[in-house]
């Protein structure tokens, strides 16, 4: 071969080399840099009153003087919102203002009672114009063209039966007509029932934007007691607020796409209508937005399933089951390879249990979940059910073929020199193994360790029949013998694919992969510092 | 067991007059000649408290069904250098290694024949093979220092035994590294790794570490084989000292190296042995033809 054809192949190998490498460092960018970006999201971010409120409520984080004040700042901003929307309300959904009715009513009756003329001549006419006065302000109450019902309410606040009745419970009756003859004014009657169904709908998105109303009851589930807690999702509610989505109508090709309508378009010239404008101006206000580093979101335990607050016990169990699965799985794991590569002789015993390893090392991991469930829990009875041990013993079953099989690598990578200095100083087979071959295996041994923990941490089929559940609280280190704990991988899966509201809490799941990501990079790294520290040792 | 092969034990094995007539030679005809020059080496009265520290007697070593050392009868004088010649693959290293049972390592390797160690036969029943390598030191071609420091490397034979305080495991380290002419470069730097020393002192290092375990023979496989010619030097200069103290067989392709530093030399070819006699009788006069061509470098 020529020189020059030589030096033009040599090139072309080393530009494949290169090429390839630059090749896994972009798809190592492109996998992991989106999953840090958006992980960090869950961790660095803008926080609003919402979560400060809320930090102060579950965890006592926080200056609750200051805290009160910016809340009562906040509350100044929302108010107009909570007036318009009270106002709209009262002439739009009516069902109040008719129970009220009916209660001064009852009240009045209740009054007659008290004062002992209940049932008299004269009494009997009271009662009678009361219940026709009730009447006629349901009546008009129920009325949806403005015209008459601005007449009945009028003729009613105008008729004696007023002075008749004052002074009694059905004063109530007429204030509220009042109030009435005020929101015809500004409410279009007859768009009723359109408006109930938009109230509804914008009440709700209110609700989720800046927690529940002042008057409402408190909601019984965490993720009802508060706003949005971030601010970029207190933007995205806001748009949601602002601008409707519907579909177009179908094209030619028969797709319908989807456009957004102002929602204002829905509430033109009611007293609603300025909330719009103020949504869009004046959020910040109402939100209170600041930048926060929340660390804790490792450390927290989570609130509500997920919604708030932090991961611990994923994280905690994923430490747990790691550290469970090293327990077993090394120390066997070592032992047999440690048999396999000095004391097993070409058997076609010992072939046959080289071949089991190599078989057990390619059987899918969800069969390796399902033997744990039915060996470890229901055979031997590790646990009464799930636990954190019974699968830590079954990813051990499921890491111990890569260990051994790394180990009895390193064994046999060992210098036989070594072993016969050992010996010829009058070491036993035993010793010899303990004090110079396994030292000098350990940096292969540890590569093993690293890839099968990695493998252990990240694992999701092996521990969703044997040790993990979606919620909980962080395990103390005895309950993991008897309790299964969340675990990350599972965490995730679950958050992805089962969670009611997953829309809303994309960050905790992002951050969830970011930790799970860090942890097997941390272990990794770890595990090749301590390598390559032994294995620099070693050498010199 | 650890006693059964020690310093301590009675050595009952015949004077170099009684045996080396039976064992030393392998043609019988020549016995006489082989005895007159042995007595014109070291005298006879001299002669007469030498021992014999390794003896063979018909011994075979056989891989599987290949017989790797045919039939060797030979004595090993103690506290003398005995130099095992012969071409490669002639079975010189696997009668080296079979003094002290390295080979058992070896799967399918089996022996027939006696070879005693202080009289015993060492491939008898019963024989405690660990105690027997601390009596039997080996010293390899390739320098085998552990990936250990310096220290741990001496201390590590003497700590398999135990029973030592640590200051009297310091003394025995630093008179092993004296022993072995290397206390001087490496007093500074025990607890360095001994890696990080050069060829010729990590062979001296694995000397230090044989003679630490306090042995009565020292093995040497082409010892200095893998050395510079200065580091050689100083090996050879060592093995000069220690035969003062330790009987050594050594194995090597070297002739000059042979017949500087022996005082006895074993021709095998083909795992039989072909010459044994004194270094200076092999090499300027010996007996067999083939000894003579190989010496010359006829072939080999």
């Amino acid at each position: 071969m020529r020189l020059s054809t030589r030096k033009i192949l040599d090139q072309t190998f080393t530009g494949i080399g290169g090429l390839a490498t630059a090749l896994l460092i972009i798809s190592l960018l492109i996998v992991l840099g989106p999953i840090i970006v958006r992980g960090m999201g869950a961790i660095v971010f803008r926080e609003t009153i919402e979560r400060r409120v809320l930090f102060l409520e579950h965890f006592g984080r926080g200056n609750s003087e200051t805290v009160e004040a910016e809340r009562q700042r906040a509350l100044r901003a929302r108010q107009p919102i909570y007036d318009a929307i009270k106002e709209f309300e009262a002439g739009i959904i009516v069902k109040p203002l008719e129970e009220a009715a009916k209660q001064s009513y009852r009240e009045f009756k209740e009054e007659l009672r008290e004062k002992g003329v209940y049932g008299s001549e004269g009494s009997e006419k009271l009662i009678e114009t009361a219940k026709s006065v009730r009447d006629d302000f349901i009546a008009a109450v129920r009325l949806e063209d403005n015209e008459e019902a601005r007449q009945l309410t009028q003729a009613l606040i105008e008729s004696p039966h007023r002075e008749l009745l004052a002074g009694t419970a059905m004063d109530g009756v007429f204030r509220m007509a009042g109030d009435y003859l005020k929101t015809i004014e500004t409410v279009d009657l007859s768009r009723r029932s359109a408006y109930t169904a938009s109230l509804l709908e914008l009440k709700d998105l209110i609700r989720q934007l800046l927690g529940p109303f002042p008057d409402d009851p408190r909601p019984i589930l965490v993720r009802d007691q508060y706003g949005e807690t971030r601010w970029d999702r207190a933007r995205l509610v806001a748009h949601e607020l602002l601008y409707k989505e519907t579909y177009a109508e179908a094209d030619s090709s028969g797709m319908r796409q989807g456009i957004e309508v102002p929602r204002v378009e829905q509430f033109r010239g009611t007293p609603v209508e300025p909330i719009f404008g103020m949504v869009e101006s004046n959020l910040g206000e109402m939100m209170l937005p600041r930048l926060t580093f929340y660390w804790r979101f490792i450390t927290d335990d989570s609130i509500d399933a997920h919604f708030f607050g932090g991961i611990w016990p994923s994280v905690l169990g994923t430490l747990y089951l790691a550290l469970f699965a090293m327990l077993f799985a090394i120390p066997l794991g070592v032992a047999a390879a440690v048999y396999l590569a000095e004391y097993a002789r070409g058997t076609p015993l010992i072939r046959i249990i080289r071949s089991c390893i190599d078989t057990l090392a390619a059987v899918p991991s969800i069969v390796f979940g399902l033997f744990g469930l039915a060996f470890f829990i229901n055979v031997i009875g590790v646990s009464d059910s799930k636990s954190v041990l019974a699968g830590g013993l079954t990813l051990a079953l499921l890491i111990l073929p890569i260990i051994i099989r790394a180990s009895e690598e390193a064994i046999h990578a060992v210098p036989s020199a070594y072993r016969e200095a050992s010996l010829a100083l009058g070491a036993s087979k035993g010793k010899c193994v303990l004090s110079v071959v396994l030292p000098a295996a350990l940096p292969g041994i540890l590569t093993g360790v690293i890839i099968s923990l990695g493998r252990a941490a990240g694992e999701t089929a092996p521990i969703i029949f044997t040790a993990a559940v979606s919620v909980g609280l962080p395990l103390r280190a005895w309950e993991t013998l008897s309790k299964p704990s969340p675990v990350l991988p599972w965490t995730i899966y679950n958050l992805a694919t089962e969670h009611q509201l997953v829309d809303q809490i994309r960050h905790v799941q992002y951050g969830m992969v970011l930790t799970l990501v860090v942890i097997v990079l941390l272990l990794n790294a770890t595990a090749i510092l301590l390598r390559a520290r032994i294995a620099g040792r070693l050498r010199s | 067991m650890a006693e059964t092969i020690t310093k301590a034990q009675t050595k009952t094995a015949g004077p170099l007059e009684g045996t080396s007539a039976h064992h030393g030679m392998v043609a019988p005809g020549e016995a006489a000649f082989a005895q007159e020059q042995l007595r014109e080496a070291f005298g006879a009265d001299e002669q007469n408290r030498r021992e014999v520290a390794v003896q063979a007697k018909d011994f075979s070593v056989w891989y599987a069904t290949n017989e790797a050392v045919k039939k060797v009868t030979l004595d090993f004088k103690e506290r003398f250098v005995t130099a095992i010649i012969g071409p490669s693959g002639c079975g010189k290293s696997t009668l080296l290694r079979a003094i002290n049972r390295m080979n058992d390592l070896i799967p399918g390797c089996h022996v027939t024949g006696e070879l005693l160690v202080d009289s015993r036969n060492i491939y008898s029943p019963g024989i405690d093979v660990v105690a027997l390598r601390r009596a039997v030191g080996m010293v390899f071609q390739q320098p085998n220092v552990f990936p250990k420091t310096i220290f741990d490397n001496v201390a590590y034979g003497p700590r398999l035994q135990g029973g030592l305080s640590r200051a009297a495991l310091s003394d025995l380290v630093e008179t092993s590294l004296r022993r072995a002419a290397l206390w001087d470069e490496v007093k500074d730097r025990l607890r360095g790794s001994a890696l990080s020393l050069s060829g010729g002192q990590q062979q001296r290092l694995c000397i230090a570490r044989a003679l630490a375990v306090g042995p009565e023979v020292v093995l040497m496989d082409e010892p200095a084989s893998a050395l510079d010619p200065q580091s050689t030097a100083r090996i050879e200069a060592l093995i000069d000292e220690l035969r003062k103290e330790y009987t050594i067989i050594i194995v090597t392709h070297n002739m000059q190296q042979a017949a500087r530093i022996s005082d006895f030399t074993a021709f095998l070819y083909e795992g039989r042995l072909i010459e044994y006699g004194a270094t200076k009788q092999v090499f300027t006069n010996p007996v067999q033809r083939q000894t003579e061509d190989y010496i010359t470098g006829r072939f080999g």
